[in-house]
């Protein structure tokens, strides 16, 4: 189907979503749809399935103009959409998830649609278990459920927004052969992305959308350098990083053994340096987060200590931790770091050491607040609820609240969903931290950050921690084969081996 | 006590029971699709005197039984209208709704207190009334309590076996994945909100027509009845079965109540009374425990075998209730 968007404007409130979008896309191929966070690449998605409307313009399809109220309108038209956080029911089983929706008789049969899917899901070399809970699964997969319903649902245009997010490489790959598929079957797939690199190796041809407005089109194979600029209106130079780390230790752990089942993680030895970047390379769920969660207080270990500045704080809660100087930032910021409902200028009066009197000094935190915005970067106002804030925007905030004199920060995917200049701005923020002493503890699915910012890297894989590796010497290749569970008995010489013991 | 009064005093559970099974599956129905209506023990009053005030003027059970459920859907409609339409605090809109209600009932009521009504007597099942201890047990109850047993059963296949419940459970846990599977969600939560209201309504008037006849105002015992029928939804995971077992449960415990009170001269009748209130809760608490962070710990440290079993009993006890209960919403 060929879709055309024709004068498409949105705003929401001030901003300008999408100004006067006019973009055409063939049938049959992977198109782009490439932008930094907030240029607006979701609303026009969301337009497009039908999930908000338009203040004007109109959607084309296939030379017709049509309306699209809501999202069962869309798909009555063939067009489905991923959302960037999977719109599924975590406590239901895969299968009724599948279900919910459809067309059929009153009464459900589970049979039949079991049966379906399953063929379904072997065209693409899936393999979802029907019966299995939608929280036990990873983002990845829950994508795949979505794709499927959407296929069997007769979706012939698929949107996807932000797929990559979250994911595995393995689920990457994955994803990625199933829409070239699709794509072989002559239907349209609207990749939505800020990742250069995933748009780079999948799309024909790609749209940079920037601050609301289109600013071009570009075809298959691509120049980095262009779409950079495009994408941010100016280049992007990455610099070149030394390590900073002084000889100092100021965190240890010993012999720390903890459990969070189903992983029991033994052994964990190890001491961080004052100024040091650690990261922990490792699949979803193979125990950085618990290692990073018993550093903080957060998870209590079995056996072995925590030491803080030569403070043994083994047992104590976060807010000993925090007293000691260590800081930790969630992956979940809108679960655990932010407080929703709360304004940006509220978040640094609840923080900020001074002025803690009974009564608020509404005027000092909103001056507080103007000036962190300012220097952190923050799109938005001392009065802005933080749910409000982009992805990006919510991750300054949280980086803006930290305390100044930090002995350790620990971070859980600290640039997630954020584009490359957000991220290259974090990790400066972070850098003049560890110029000053602050040693940094940090998770990340994505290799190349850990290689390019981490001065030592530990790997995780279903709870086994390598011994710290030197970033220097050790190359993406080997991290990523090591991740996987291959390698580790060349590597590190040990007796057993995990050889593919567990499926990613 | 012979084995036949026994049997005779569980018939009579199931009878108590009944009403607050009523209550408990409209509730049920209504959280399912994200909306807590929190006037329950108001609506149950308010339904209780308008319920038997129509009876005895009409002289009809029917007529009743149809006002109470009005008042129900009446009283859900508000809660409706202000929490999904006018996006108000539902918390804050059934509260005050319960409590004036049940002024309202006692206020209104006073012309008909004490008056003499009609009752609604058992309706055996031929046949199956004979059958041994089942047949005094289920098949010589009133046609409400029959009623009553028989949504447990409807609720429980409505919401996890049938297409369209499938679809509520959907929008009381995330209205948005619910909205782009082509569900009207507002018009869905309307649509249980009032039928679980009249459903709660049809409790009132099985107390003063049934259960306790007659209207004898502030004294007619029913006040705290919607309370518990509100925390036997949550503690019964919002699964009809269990929150009919958590009712049942509940009856057990008051009658067991009363037959002890003549035996057990020793405690204070009052004691005996309030028992079942916080035993209730007690159990409930149990049932729930696999909910409990300590009780994974202790699980991880059983042989494999015994516990992938005992998970996956927890798991089928564990109750978390609707993600979006309580929230409206909103399109964006």
């Amino acid at each position: 189907m060929k879709i055309g968007f024709n004068q498409i404007n949105k705003h929401f409130g001030e901003v300008h979503a999408n100004a006067d979008i006019t973009l055409d896309v063939q049938s049959g191929m992977i198109f782009g749809i490439l932008g930094e966070n907030g240029a607006g690449k979701s609303t026009l998605m969301k337009i497009l399935s039908g999930f908000i409307q338009p203040d004007s313009g109109e959607i084309v399809l296939d030379g017709k103009a049509v309306s699209i109220e809501t999202p069962a309108d869309a798909i009555k038209f063939g067009i489905g959409m991923l959302h960037q956080d999977p719109l599924d029911f975590p406590p239901m089983q895969v299968i009724d998830n599948f279900i919910v929706g459809q067309r059929g008789g009153l009464i459900l049969s589970h049979k039949d649609v079991i049966k379906a899917f399953r063929e379904l899901q072997s065209q693409f070399d899936f393999s979802l278990d029907p019966d299995a809970y939608v929280d036990t699964l990873t983002v990845g997969e829950r994508q795949q459920l979505e794709i499927l319903r959407l296929l069997w649902l007769g979706a012939r245009v698929l949107i996807l927004d932000e797929p990559t997010t979250g994911i595995s490489i393995q689920q990457k790959e994955k994803l990625f052969a199933a829409l070239k598929v699709l794509a072989g079957q002559r239907k349209t797939i609207i990749f939505v992305s800020h990742k250069l690199e995933d748009v780079e190796v999948l799309c024909d041809q790609v749209a940079i959308l920037r601050k609301g407005y289109l600013v071009g089109q570009v075809d298959a194979p691509y120049d980095t350098d262009q779409l950079v600029e495009m994408m941010f209106g100016k280049q992007i130079v990455l610099k070149e990083l030394e390590s900073v780390a002084q000889d100092k230790v100021v965190f240890e752990l010993q012999d720390l053994y903890i459990e969070q089942y189903p992983l029991a993680i033994e052994n964990v030895n190890f001491s961080l340096r004052a100024g040091e970047v650690i990261g922990l390379a490792g699949m979803e769920g193979s125990g950085q987060d618990v290692v990073l969660r018993a550093c903080t207080g957060l998870l209590r270990p079995v056996s072995g200590r925590v030491i803080v500045n030569g403070t043994d704080l083994t047992g104590k809660n976060y807010l000993e931790f925090m007293q000691n100087g260590v800081a930790f930032l969630p992956a979940s910021r809108l679960e655990e770091g932010l407080v929703p409902g709360l304004t940006l200028a509220e978040h640094f009066t609840v923080t900020t050491e001074d002025k803690q009197q009974l009564f608020i000094d509404k005027a000092y935190f909103r001056q507080k607040s103007e000036q962190m915005i300012e220097e952190y970067h923050i799109i938005g106002r001392p009065e802005t609820p933080v749910e409000s804030l982009s992805g990006g925007n919510q991750q300054r905030a949280a980086l803006s609240l930290l305390k100044d004199s930090l002995s350790i920060i620990l971070l859980e995917h600290p640039t997630r969903g954020l584009d490359i200049e957000s991220t290259i701005y974090m990790w400066d923020k972070l850098k003049e931290r560890c110029k000053l002493g602050t040693s940094i503890f940090f998770i990340s699915g994505d290799l190349d950050e850990i290689l390019r910012y981490s001065d030592r890297i530990l790997v995780f894989f279903s709870g086994r921690v390598s011994p710290p590796l030197d970033s220097a010497t050790v190359s993406l290749e080997q991290l990523g084969q090591l991740i996987g569970g291959k390698g580790w008995a060349k590597e590190f010489g040990d007796e057993e081996t995990y050889e593919a013991s567990t499926n990613p | 006590m012979s084995g036949d009064i026994i049997l005779l005093g569980l018939a009579g559970v199931i009878a108590s029971g009944a009403p607050i099974v009523l209550a408990a599956i409209g509730e049920t129905l209504t959280e399912r699709a994200g909306v807590i209506n929190l006037s329950l023990n108001g609506t149950i009053i308010l339904s209780a005197m308008m319920g038997f005030w129509v009876a005895v003027e009409f002289d009809s059970l029917l007529l009743g039984f149809f006002a109470g459920a009005l008042v129900g859907a009446l009283v859900a409609a508000i809660v409706a209208f202000s929490s999904i339409t006018l996006k108000q605090s539902q918390v804050a809109v059934g509260f005050i709704l319960t409590i004036t209600c049940r002024d309202l009932a006692y206020f209104l009521g006073n012309p008909i207190m004490g008056r003499q009504g009609p009752i609604m007597f058992s309706t055996p099942i031929p046949l199956l009334r004979q059958i041994p201890i089942i047949g005094p047990l289920f098949f010589q109850q009133s046609l409400m309590t029959y009623f009553s047993m028989i949504l447990i059963f409807l609720a429980w296949f409505w919401i996890s076996k049938t297409r369209p419940g499938l679809m509520l459970q959907g929008i009381g846990e995330k209205p948005a994945a619910a909205f782009v599977r082509g569900a009207n969600v507002q018009a869905m939560r309307y649509f249980y909100t009032i039928l679980g209201g009249a459903l709660v309504g049809l409790a009132g008037p099985l107390y003063t027509l049934s259960v306790k006849p007659g209207w004898k105002g502030t004294i007619t015992g029913l006040d705290g009845i919607g309370w518990i029928a509100l925390a036997i939804t949550i503690f019964g995971g919002w699964n009809p079965i269990r929150v009919a077992f958590g009712a049942y449960l509940f009856a057990f415990l008051q009658w067991l109540g009363l037959v002890l009170q003549s035996s057990w001269t020793f405690i204070p009748s009052q004691v005996l009374q309030v028992a079942p209130f916080p035993l209730m809760i007690l159990t409930l608490l149990l049932v729930n425990l696999g909910n409990t962070e300590w009780m994974d710990r202790l699980l991880a440290t059983l042989p494999d075998g015994v516990r992938i079993r005992v998970k996956k009993l927890i798991r089928s006890l564990r109750s978390q209730p609707p993600a979006a209960l309580g929230t409206p919403f909103e399109r964006q």
